[in-house]
C-alpha cells in the first residue's frame, strides 16, 4: 500500500520531469500521450489502492504512510512527509485522476491546434503538474502538505489561466486569481498556526483526536479563518471573483481545475477537517450561508450572461455554494457526493462548451467570419451540426438542472433533503429557488446553442469535432447520467454512502437527522423534481416555444437585468475600495514617503553634517576622509562621554 | 575545539587571497585568465566551505573549529585575539558566501570589461573580508573586517557601477559607516567596563558571553549595535541606500550586497546584541518586531510601485528580511530558526533575481519594466529561470522561500498573534508585485522590436543559475537538512535570551 500511494503521487510528477528534459526530442504527439498515460496509470494505482482499501474492514480503512522523511523540524513544530489514504482520499483520487486523465486525452485533440511544439508541451506538463498537486493536496496527512497542495494547485491555475500570455487580459486574469486565492491563503495559514499553537500539531491523527480539549472559542477561530481560504480556493462570496475571469484559459482546463477538482479543494478541505467543523457549530451555519447565498447569487448571474463559457462559470460557483451548504449542515457524504456528480457533468459540460467552440470556430473560419466562439448570440442550431456534442451536452444539462433521475438530481437533491432535516428551512428554500434558477440557466443555455436557427454564419457552417475529444465527452455523459443512480439509490444508502459514512462517524455523531416539518426525503425528492422540469420547462417555454419573450423581460426589468448584466458591479467594486487605493497607495509611499520623508530626513542629516565640516572641505580633502575623520572624532567624543559619564 | 587539526577556517578565510596574489601576476592584456584564475579560486574556496559543512557536528550548540591566537597584546597579556568559529547560526553563511562570489565571477566573465584585473581582486578581497565577519569571535576582530567589507564594495560601486555611482556608494559608505560609528564607541566601552570583572581587557565575545551586564548598559549597548545592523539589513526605516546602492551597482556587485551583505546585519544581531544585551533584546523586541512588520508591508508596497525592476528587488528585500527580523525577535526556536535559513533563502533567491536582471541588462542595457514584455515567447529557458525563482521568492511551497516565511509566520504567531496576522498579509503583496514584474516582463506581446530576438541564456549563464536553482528546490523539498544543523544554537540562543528575563523577575 505504501509503495502504490507514493506511486500514485508520483507518477504524475514524473510525467512532468520527463516532457521538460526530454520533449525537446520527442515528437509532439508523443508528448501529449505520455502525460495522459501517466494520469491513466494514475488512476490505475489509484483503482488498486481503493481495492485494497475495500478489502478491509469499514472502520479500518484509513491508512497512513510511515513518514518518508521530515519535511521540517524546527522547536516542537514537525511536519512529517506521509500520505493518508481513506475512503475520502479514494473517492477524490479516482475524481481527479479519472476526470484528469479523460480531460488529458480531449486536450489532445483541443490543443492539437496550438501553433508551436513548444506551447503544446508546456500546456501537457503544466496539467501533469497540476494533477501532482492536486493529489499532495488530496493525499498529505498533514495541513501543512495539504497547504502545500494547495497553493501548487494555485500556482498551475496561473499559469494555465495566463497560458496564453500574449494577450495581456489572459495574463492579468491569471494574476487576479493567484492574488485573489493568496489572500484567502492568509487566513488558512493563520488558521494553520493557530491549530499547531491549539493542539501542538498539524497532523490530522493528532489535531482530529483532541478536538473536545480545544476551547469552543479556538476552534471557531481556527474553522472560520479556514474557510476563508475555502472561499479564495473554491470562489465562494466574497472570494469568488477570480473564477469568471479564469476562463481565460484554455477550455479543458476550465473543466478540470476551474470546475470538476481544484475548485473542490475547499469542499475536500472541510470534509477532511469535518471533526473540527462540526465540533464548531457556528462556523458550520456560516457555511451553509455563505454556501446557500453563493449558490444563490451566481445562478442570478448565470441566468442573463451570454458568453457560453461565463454561465458555466457562474454555474460553477453556484454548485460548489451547494456543496459548503451540505457540508455546512453536516451533510458531508451528500456534499462529496454533490462533488463527484459536479466534478462529471461540470467537466462535462466545459469539454463540451470547448467542442462547441471548436466546432464555430471551424464554421468561422469556413464562412470567413469574425465571430466571437464564445458568445451564445452567435450560435443556435447546432444541433443538426454537431450532434454528438449536442446529446452530450443535453446531458451534461440536465443533469446540472437536476433532472429526475439524472445524477445531479440524487446528489443536490440529497443536499437540499440534509438541510431540510436538519431543520434548516430557511436554508432549504433558498436552496430549492436556487434549483429552479438552476434549471432555467442550464436549458436557456442548451437552446441557445442547439435549437433554432443559426444565427450567423459561422455556426451555420458548424462542424463536428475529432472523435477524440468526442469519445470523453461520451464517457462523461455516461457518468454524469448514470452515477447518481449507481452511486446514490437508494438514498442515504447507496454504495457512496455506505462508503464514505465511517470517514465522517466522528462528525455525525449527536447529529441524527430528525424529520423536521413531517415531510418524508421521498416527498423531497418529488419536490426536487418538480422544481427541477418547471425551470427547465420555463427555459424551453422562453426560448424554443418563445412563449415568454426574454428580450422583453430584460426590458421591463431592466434596473434589474442591468445589475445582473453587469454581476451586480462587484469588480467595479473591490477595484474601487481595494485595487486602485492600493495602487494609490503604493505610488504614494514609494514617491512621497520613501524619497521625501525618509531619504529625505536621511540627506538632510548628511547635509547638516557636510556643512559643520565646509572648512575641512576648502582644505581640499576627499570627501571620504572628511567622513571618516568627523567619524572617528565623533565615535571618540561619544566614547569618551560613555567612558566618562557611564562610571 | 576544532576537530580537523588543520585551520580550516583560516584557510577557507584567505584562501580568495592567495588568488589575488596570483591574479596580481596575470598581466593586465589577459582579462580572460585573470577571470578564470578568480572563478576557480572562488569554486575551490566553495569546496573548502563544504569541508566545513561536512565535517560540522549538528546535533552540538558549541563553536567549531574554533582558532586562537593572540593578535594585539597589551601589557603581556592578550587583548585582541585572531579568534574565529563556527555554529549552526553562521555555519550556512559560509558556502553561500563562497558559492555566490563564484557565481557572481562567473557572471562577470561576460560583462565586465574594463580594469579587469582591479575588478576580480576587489571581488575576491570581499569574499575574504565577509568570511571574516562571519567566522569572526573576538568583537574587534569582527569589527575589522565589518569595516573591511565596505572599501572593495565602495570601489565595485564606484568604478563599475551606473550613472549615479557616485551618490550611491558615498550614501551606502557613509550611512553604514555612520552606523557603525557608534557601535565601535560602545565595543570600546563595553570592554573596559568588562575588564574588571574578567580580570584583563578582552574582545574574545565568548568570554563576554559570560559577563552579567547592567540592564541600563545593556539597553544603550543595544541600541547602538542595534543601529549598526538595523542600517546594514536593512531595518525600515534605515533602508534607502540600498535601492540607490543596487541600482547603481554592477550585477555582481547587487548579487553580493543583496546575497550576502545583508545578512551581515541580521548575523550582528544574533551573533552580537542578542546573546550580549538578552534583558535589552526581550525589552526592545516589540519595538524591532514592529519596525520588521512595517518593513514587510511598507517593502512590499513600495516595491509594486518601482519602475525599475533592480529597485523593485531592492524594495522586496526591504521586505523580505524584514520576515527574516521579525523571526529573529519572535524569540522562539521556531521563528529563529525560520530567520536564520531565511537568511540563506533570501541570498539564493535575490542572489539569482539580481543575476537574472543582470542577464537581461546586459542584452537590452535597460532595467525599466515597460522596456519589456513577451519576453517568454522570445527567451524560453530565461523565463522558466526566472519564473522558478520569482515563485522562490514569493514563497511558493517546494520552493525554499516558503519554508523560511512559514516558520518565520509561526514563531511570530506565537509570540503575538497580530504579529503574525500583518506579517503574513505581507506574503499577500509578495504575490501581488512579484507576479506583476513577471507578468511585465514576460507576459503579453513583444511591444519593442528591439525585443524581438534577444539570444536565449548561454551556457555560462545557465552554469551560474543551475546550482543557485538546484538550492532553492533541494531547500525547499527537504528543508530540513538544512535546520537540523541551525536547531541547537537556536535554541541555545532562544534559551539564553529567555532565561535571562527569568533571572531579572
Amino acid at each position: 500500500m505504501e509503495t502504490l500511494l507514493w506511486a500514485l503521487l508520483l507518477v504524475p510528477l514524473a510525467g512532468a520531469v520527463v516532457n521538460v528534459l526530454l520533449g525537446r526530442r520527442l515528437p509532439r504527439q508523443v508528448a501529449g500521450w505520455l502525460a495522459s498515460g501517466a494520469v491513466a496509470l494514475a488512476f490505475l494505482i489509484g483503482v488498486m489502492a481503493t481495492l485494497r482499501l475495500l478489502a478491509l474492514p469499514a472502520e479500518e480503512r484509513a491508512y497512513v504512510t510511515p513518514t518518508l522523511y521530515t519535511w521540517a523540524l524546527a522547536g516542537r513544530f514537525e511536519v512529517p512527509v506521509s500520505l493518508l489514504f481513506d475512503q475520502l482520499a479514494a473517492v477524490m483520487v479516482l475524481v481527479v485522476t479519472g476526470v484528469g486523465f479523460l480531460i488529458h486525452v480531449y486536450s489532445v485533440g483541443y490543443m492539437a491546434h496550438e501553433p508551436a511544439d513548444y506551447d503544446f508541451r508546456r500546456y501537457f506538463v503544466y496539467l501533469n503538474l497540476f494533477v501532482f498537486s492536486m493529489l499532495l493536496l488530496v493525499l498529505g496527512s498533514n495541513f501543512v502538505l495539504l497547504y502545500a497542495g494547495w497553493e501548487l494547485v494555485g500556482l498551475c491555475s496561473y499559469l494555465l489561466i495566463s497560458f496564453w500570455y500574449t494577450e495581456p487580459q489572459n495574463a492579468a486574469a491569471g494574476r487576479k486569481a493567484f492574488v485573489v486565492n493568496r489572500v484567502g491563503d492568509f487566513a488558512f495559514a493563520l488558521g494553520i498556526f493557530l491549530i499547531w499553537s491549539a493542539f501542538g500539531s498539524v497532523v490530522y491523527a493528532d489535531v482530529f483526536e483532541a478536538v473536545g480539549g480545544v476551547a469552543p472559542a479556538t476552534l471557531t477561530a481556527i474553522t472560520l479563518l479556514l474557510f476563508v481560504g475555502c472561499t479564495g480556493k473554491s470562489a465562494q462570496l466574497p472570494l469568488y471573483v477570480w473564477l469568471p475571469d479564469a476562463m481565460a484559459g484554455p477550455t479543458p482546463v476550465s473543466a478540470l481545475i476551474h470546475a470538476a477538482t481544484m475548485v473542490t479543494a475547499g469542499v475536500y478541505l472541510i470534509a477532511r477537517a469535518s471533526a473540527l467543523f462540526a465540533a464548531a457549530t457556528s462556523t458550520s451555519a456560516i457555511v451553509a450561508w455563505v454556501g446557500v447565498l453563493t449558490a444563490l447569487f451566481a445562478a442570478t448571474i448565470a441566468i442573463v450572461q451570454v458568453d457560453i463559457k461565463r454561465v458555466l462559470a457562474y454555474s460553477t460557483i453556484s454548485q460548489l455554494g451547494y456543496m459548503f451548504l451540505g457540508v455546512g449542515v453536516g451533510a458531508y457524504t451528500a456534499a462529496i457526493f454533490h462533488l463527484v456528480t459536479h466534478a462529471f457533468f461540470k467537466a462535462l459540460l466545459f469539454l463540451g462548451a470547448g467542442s462547441v467552440m471548436h466546432a464555430v470556430e471551424h464554421g468561422a473560419h469556413h464562412a470567413g467570419e469574425h465571430v466571437d466562439p464564445q458568445d451564445m448570440r452567435q450560435m443556435g442550431g447546432l444541433w443538426e451540426r454537431a450532434r454528438w456534442t449536442g446529446i452530450t451536452f443535453l446531458v451534461g444539462a440536465a443533469a446540472l438542472a437536476g433532472l429526475p433521475l439524472t445524477s445531479g438530481f440524487f446528489s443536490k437533491d440529497e443536499i437540499l433533503a440534509g438541510a431540510f432535516l436538519e431543520g434548516h428551512v430557511l436554508l432549504y428554500g433558498v436552496g430549492l429557488l436556487t434549483a429552479f434558477l438552476t434549471a432555467t440557466y442550464s436549458f436557456r443555455q442548451f437552446f441557445l446553442v442547439f435549437a433554432g436557427e443559426p444565427r450567423s454564419e459561422a455556426a451555420r457552417h458548424a462542424a463536428e469535432s475529432p472523435r477524440v475529444m468526442l469519445v470523453p465527452l461520451a464517457v462523461l455523459a455516461v457518468l454524469a447520467l448514470g452515477a447518481g443512480l449507481v452511486l446514490g439509490w437508494p438514498p442515504e444508502h447507496g454504495i457512496i454512502h455506505t462508503w464514505l459514512e465511517p470517514a465522517f462517524a466522528v462528525a455525525r455523531e449527536g447529529t441524527k437527522a430528525e424529520g423536521g416539518a413531517g415531510l418524508s426525503p421521498m416527498t423531497l425528492l418529488l419536490i426536487s423534481s418538480v422544481v427541477a422540469l418547471a425551470g427547465a420547462g420555463l427555459a424551453y417555454g422562453a426560448y424554443v416555444r418563445k412563449a415568454v419573450d426574454p428580450a422583453a423581460l430584460s426590458v421591463r426589468f431592466r434596473p434589474l437585468y442591468v445589475l445582473l448584466w453587469n454581476r451586480y458591479y462587484v469588480d467595479e467594486l473591490y477595484a474601487l475600495l481595494f485595487v486602485r487605493p492600493f495602487f494609490g497607495l503604493a505610488r504614494f509611499l514609494a514617491d512621497v514617503v520613501d524619497k521625501l520623508v525618509i531619504d529625505g530626513a536621511v540627506n538632510g542629516v548628511a547635509t547638516v553634517t557636510a556643512g559643520a565640516h565646509a572648512l575641512a572641505r576648502r582644505l581640499q580633502a576627499g570627501y571620504v576622509r572628511v567622513y571618516a575623520l568627523s567619524m572617528v572624532l565623533g565615535a571618540l567624543l561619544v566614547l569618551g562621554y560613555l567612558v566618562y559619564w557611564g562610571r | 575545539m576544532n576537530t580537523l587539526g588543520f585551520p580550516i577556517l583560516s584557510a577557507v578565510i584567505f584562501f580568495p587571497l592567495l588568488g589575488v596574489l596570483f591574479i596580481a601576476l596575470i598581466p593586465s592584456d589577459r582579462p580572460r585568465t585573470i577571470a578564470q584564475v578568480a572563478f576557480w579560486t572562488a569554486a575551490i574556496d566553495f569546496a573548502l566551505s563544504l569541508v566545513v559543512v561536512v565535517n560540522f557536528d549538528a546535533t552540538s550548540a558549541a563553536f567549531q573549529f574554533v582558532e586562537a591566537r593572540p593578535w594585539i597584546t597589551l601589557f603581556g597579556a592578550p587583548v585582541i585575539t585572531y579568534k574565529l568559529g563556527v555554529d549552526g547560526i553562521s555555519l550556512w553563511l559560509i558556502p553561500l558566501t563562497s558559492l555566490l562570489t563564484a557565481v557572481a565571477v562567473l557572471f562577470s566573465w561576460g560583462s565586465v570589461t574594463h580594469r579587469v584585473k582591479e575588478y576580480y581582486i576587489l571581488m575576491l578581497v570581499l569574499c575574504t573580508a565577509m568570511l571574516g565577519v562571519f567566522t569572526a569571535l573576538d568583537v574587534f576582530l569582527f569589527y575589522v573586517f565589518w569595516e573591511a567589507v565596505l572599501i572593495p564594495m565602495y570601489f565595485l560601486i564606484g568604478i563599475w557601477g551606473g550613472e549615479r555611482r557616485l551618490y550611491a556608494t558615498l550614501k551606502f559608505v557613509l550611512y553604514t559607516m555612520a552606523g557603525s560609528a557608534l557601535m565601535l564607541a560602545t565595543i570600546v566601552y563595553l570592554a573596559l567596563g568588562m575588564s574588571g570583572q574578567l580580570g584583563t581587557l578582552t574582545f574574545d565575545v565568548q568570554a563576554w558571553y559570560q559577563v552579567f551586564i547592567p540592564p541600563t548598559v545593556q539597553r544603550w549597548a543595544f541600541l547602538a549595535f542595534a543601529l549598526a545592523f538595523a542600517i546594514k539589513v536593512p531595518l525600515f526605516p534605515f533602508h534607502t541606500w540600498l535601492p540607490d546602492a543596487h541600482v547603481e551597482a554592477p550585477t555582481a556587485g547587487s548579487v553580493i550586497l543583496a546575497g550576502i551583505l545583508l545578512k551581515m546585519g541580521t548575523y550582528g544581531f544574533l551573533r552580537f546584541a542578542m546573546p550580549l544585551f538578552p534583558l535589552a533584546t526581550q525589552e526592545l523586541a516589540p519595538v524591532i518586531a514592529g519596525l520588521a512588520i512595517v518593513g514587510i508591508l511598507y517593502g512590499g508596497a513600495v516595491a509594486f510601485a518601482q519602475r525599475d525592476i533592480k529597485s523593485l528587488i531592492a524594495y522586496s528585500s526591504v521586505s523580505h528580511l524584514g520576515f527574516v527580523m521579525l523571526g529573529l525577535f519572535a524569540l522562539n526556536a521556531e521563528g529563529m530558526s525560520g530567520g536564520v535559513l531565511q537568511m540563506v533563502n533570501h541570498g539564493l533567491s535575490t542572489g539569482a533575481l539580481f543575476l537574472l536582471v543582470g542577464m537581461i541588462y546586459d542584452r537590452r542595457h535597460t532595467r525599466l519594466m515597460r522596456a519589456y514584455g513577451g519576453l517568454w515567447k522570445v527567451m524560453p529557458v530565461y523565463a522558466a529561470f526566472f519564473l522558478v525563482v520569482a515563485l522562490a521568492s514569493l514563497g511558493l511551497p517546494g520552493l525554499n522561500g516558503f519554508v523560511g516565511e512559514f516558520l518565520i509566520l509561526l514563531g511570530a504567531f506565537q509570540a503575538n498573534r497580530w504579529w503574525a496576522v500583518f506579517a503574513t498579509f505581507g506574503v499577500v503583496l509578495a504575490a501581488v508585485y512579484m507576479l506583476w514584474l513577471f507578468g511585465n516582463v514576460f507576459f503579453g506581446p513583444v511591444k519593442d522590436p528591439e525585443n524581438a530576438h534577444l539570444p536565449d541564456l548561454n551556457r555560462r549563464e545557465v552554469l551560474a543559475l543551475v546550482p543557485l536553482v538546484a538550492l532553492i528546490v533541494v531547500i525547499g523539498v527537504a528543508p530540513n537538512l538544512f535546520l537540523a544543523p541551525i536547531q541547537p544554537s537556536v535554541q541555545a540562543l532562544v534559551d539564553r535570551v529567555n532565561s535571562a528575563v527569568m533571572v531579572m523577575r
